[in-house]
């Protein structure tokens, strides 16, 4: 703690780029609170033998002593922050842009295991470069609590210039989306700003060529699901290309689940084609029911199993609704397991567990 | 110093529990599972108040910005770098060892322990506790993995087969392995000492060797279905499903497993395992909990074995105080 030396502070003055303000007060502030603690000389460190040697020096320079307030001042004490850390702790009660992010309910331990970006928020100045950027987010009407979320999964809000900012609004707003959903759509997907004009046209431009929407359809499907703006292409193309060819829907089903569960489009490709195959194949569910209730599709295919298992079990799978005793897909997945065992399958939950254990 | 509630809650964590493996998943990932679900509770134990100290700050009024014209005020500040935003998540990484491993096919009984208690679970690994399986298996196929999703490698009829032949296979089986068993256990089969082990029940092998069967029997017959119960030593989920293709051969036909079910693993029975919506923090705390106090009703030394021979209706103490129900199929009549 004791052994930091001269060439320190220089260092600090040079990389940290503070506030004079700050720096000269924490000095100050040093000064008046470590001076009860130790005698303030030149910091070296104070090891066991340097105090025995130094005994005579000690009383020489003792910590009750009165000095002026000129020398006060030019006592020279070294501030406590290291010249290099790898963590954002030392820096925090020193810095005000940090101290105010965290009270902003920034998650800093987060970002600072992502490379450079703790450097780069201590390089920040909070009057000149945050604050401005966080008026302009409440501008558009970004609710102050969610400040901290958006800024821990995007901190690179905090250096895109203002102006590509209002652009991309301003194209946003010229796609006739209201000024709400544009503000959702900024909260719930932090780096749809970091995007250029052009990227974001790219997208919207490709969704409705591929599924061929009407203008307030792909408006809809955006606003609920605003990071397919921002993820990479490829993996959607792959997903569309899977419902058409391997699963067989047609162009106007892949329409109405898209429209209904945006997420499938994002969805992870091998665990969808898993769910199918278990729907189609294992529990006989025809194309159009699956359409007709596509949030089967988002749900977890170690619910679904067990839960027609069961049903299997007690011999009430039957997802046909022409037929008596029809069991409607979207209760399977969604209902909680109470409620599922008590009306679907008209057993006890400890029943279900038991169950569980034989499979 | 006290303790934070997080890590008084951690040391509740000490002990051994099981879950129940769903198939299909591999246990790798029901461990990260647990792990995560155990952080999440640990971490949402609240914390104290931030520690506060004393610090000099420039009164509101002063804007010179001059050193010497500064007048200062004490005030007492919390001290942010003990945030949780800025230090991070009290637990970070907690160690789950897992026991005898299951493969991703089969499913049932894993023995996990948190933490300090996993010298516990080392030490019950290495000791000669047997399993309990339940096989299910077809007969007219054979596979090139023994199981019913691999590739096809021979088609044969089954309707030679019934139950007595296939008892006597068993019997056979049961034989050979019982014949193993004595061999392993490295004791002269003449001697006194083996006839003293023997009737403990103490020979078996030690440490690594060979898989062992030291029960076998059939269940439940409907050709071409049946299933199998099994008690078993050292061995490997694949050389189970190796013993259905083997019994399948045997009969002069064809057999695939099904599924592999582990249903007990030493004294942890299919009753203790928690399922998939019981992996929390709290759930786990009380399964550790049952797992004490079990500790504490039954004799539970480590140099016995603890397993029950099928042909003989004694059960061990352990077995004696778990109740076993329907499902728990290590139930002997």
């Amino acid at each position: 703690m004791f052994c930091y030396s001269d060439f320190t502070a220089k260092h600090l003055a040079t990389e940290a780029k503070e506030d004079k303000d700050i720096e000269e007060l924490s000095r100050a502030v040093d000064v008046a609170y470590k001076s009860p603690l130790m005698p303030i000389r030149d910091a070296v460190p104070v090891t066991e033998s340097q105090i025995s040697l130094d005994l005579d020096a000690a009383t020489e320079f003792s910590a009750l002593e009165e000095i002026s307030d000129e020398e006060a001042v030019r006592i020279f004490v070294p501030s406590a922050m290291p010249p290099a850390s790898l963590s954002l702790r030392d820096y925090v009660d020193q810095s005000e842009t940090l101290s105010k992010l965290v009270q902003l309910g920034v998650n800093l331990w987060k970002l600072e295991q992502r490379p450079n970006v703790g450097s780069m928020l201590l390089r920040l100045n909070f009057n000149t470069d945050v604050a401005p950027r966080l008026l302009f987010l409440k501008e558009i009407g970004v609710d102050d609590s969610h400040f901290g979320n958006i800024i821990t999964r995007n901190p690179f809000i905090l250096t895109e210039s203002l102006e590509n900012l209002q652009a991309r609004v301003n194209y946003l707003k010229s796609k006739k989306f209201s000024s709400e959903t544009v503000a959702s759509m900024v909260s719930r997907a932090p780096y749809l700003l970091n995007f250029s004009v052009k990227r974001l046209d790219n997208r919207l431009g490709f969704f409705q060529q591929q599924l061929n929407l009407s203008a307030s359809n792909l408006r809809n499907i955006v606003a609920r699901l605003p990071r397919l703006l921002c993820g990479s292409l490829e993996p959607i193309k792959e997903n569309l290309k899977v419902c058409e060819i391997e699963f067989g829907f047609k162009e106007n089903e892949i329409q109405h689940i898209v429209l209904s569960v945006p997420k499938v489009l994002a969805a992870n490709k091998r665990k969808l084609t898993q769910i199918f195959d278990l729907l189609h194949n294992t529990m006989e569910v025809p194309h159009h029911l699956i359409v007709k209730f596509p949030q089967v599709l988002n749900s977890k295919y170690l619910r679904i199993r067990e839960r027609h298992l069961f049903l299997e079990y007690l011999g009430k799978a039957q997802y046909d609704p022409n037929l008596p005793n029809y069991i409607s897909l979207d209760r399977l997945v969604s209902l909680p397991d109470e409620a599922f065992c008590t009306e679907l399958a008209l057993a006890t939950l400890e029943d279900f567990h038991l169950f569980q254990k034989t499979l | 110093m006290m303790a934070s509630p997080a890590v008084r809650m951690f040391w509740r964590l000490e002990g051994l529990f099981c879950v129940y493996k769903p198939p299909g998943v591999h246990w790798k990932l029901v461990r990260d599972n647990i792990e995560t679900t155990l952080l999440k509770g640990l971490n949402a134990a609240p914390s104290g108040p931030l520690p506060k100290e004393v610090r000099f700050l420039p009164d509101p009024e002063s804007d010179t910005g001059a050193t010497k014209g500064l007048t200062l005020s004490a005030a007492s500040v919390p001290v942010l770098s003990k945030h949780p935003l800025v230090t991070g998540p009290e637990f970070q990484h907690i160690k789950v060892g897992v026991g005898h491993r299951l493969d991703a096919f089969s499913s049932g009984v894993l023995v996990l322990a948190v933490g300090n208690s996993n010298k516990i679970l080392n030490n019950f690994c290495r000791t000669r506790v047997t399993r309990d399986y339940t096989l299910e298996g077809e007969f007219g196929t054979a596979t090139d993995d023994f199981s019913y999703r691999g590739k096809v490698v021979e088609r044969s009829t089954y309707g030679h087969v019934t139950q007595d032949n296939l008892d006597r296979v068993l019997a056979m089986l049961q034989g050979a392995n019982q014949k193993a068993l004595l061999m392993y256990s490295n004791v002269d089969m003449r001697s006194q000492e083996a006839y003293e082990m023997a009737a403990q029940g103490l020979l078996g092998p030690e440490g690594k060797s060979e898989p062992v069967l030291t029960g076998l029997r059939c269940v439940h017959f409907q050709p071409p279905n049946f299933t199998l119960e099994v008690q078993c030593l050292n061995e490997t989920q694949k050389y189970l499903r190796k013993v259905v293709h083997e019994i399948g051969l045997e009969l002069r036909s064809t057999a695939v497993c099904k599924g592999v079910r582990r249903t007990r693993d030493g004294p942890f029975t299919l009753q203790d395992a928690l399922t998939r919506n019981h992996w929390t923090a709290s759930d786990v705390m009380q399964a550790i909990r049952k797992y004490h106090s079990s500790k504490k009703t039954k004799k539970y030394s480590h140099t016995k074995t603890v397993d029950a021979a099928p042909e003989e209706n004694t059960m061990t103490d352990s077995q004696q105080n778990e109740t076993c129900d329907e499902t728990a199929v290590g139930v002997i009549k």
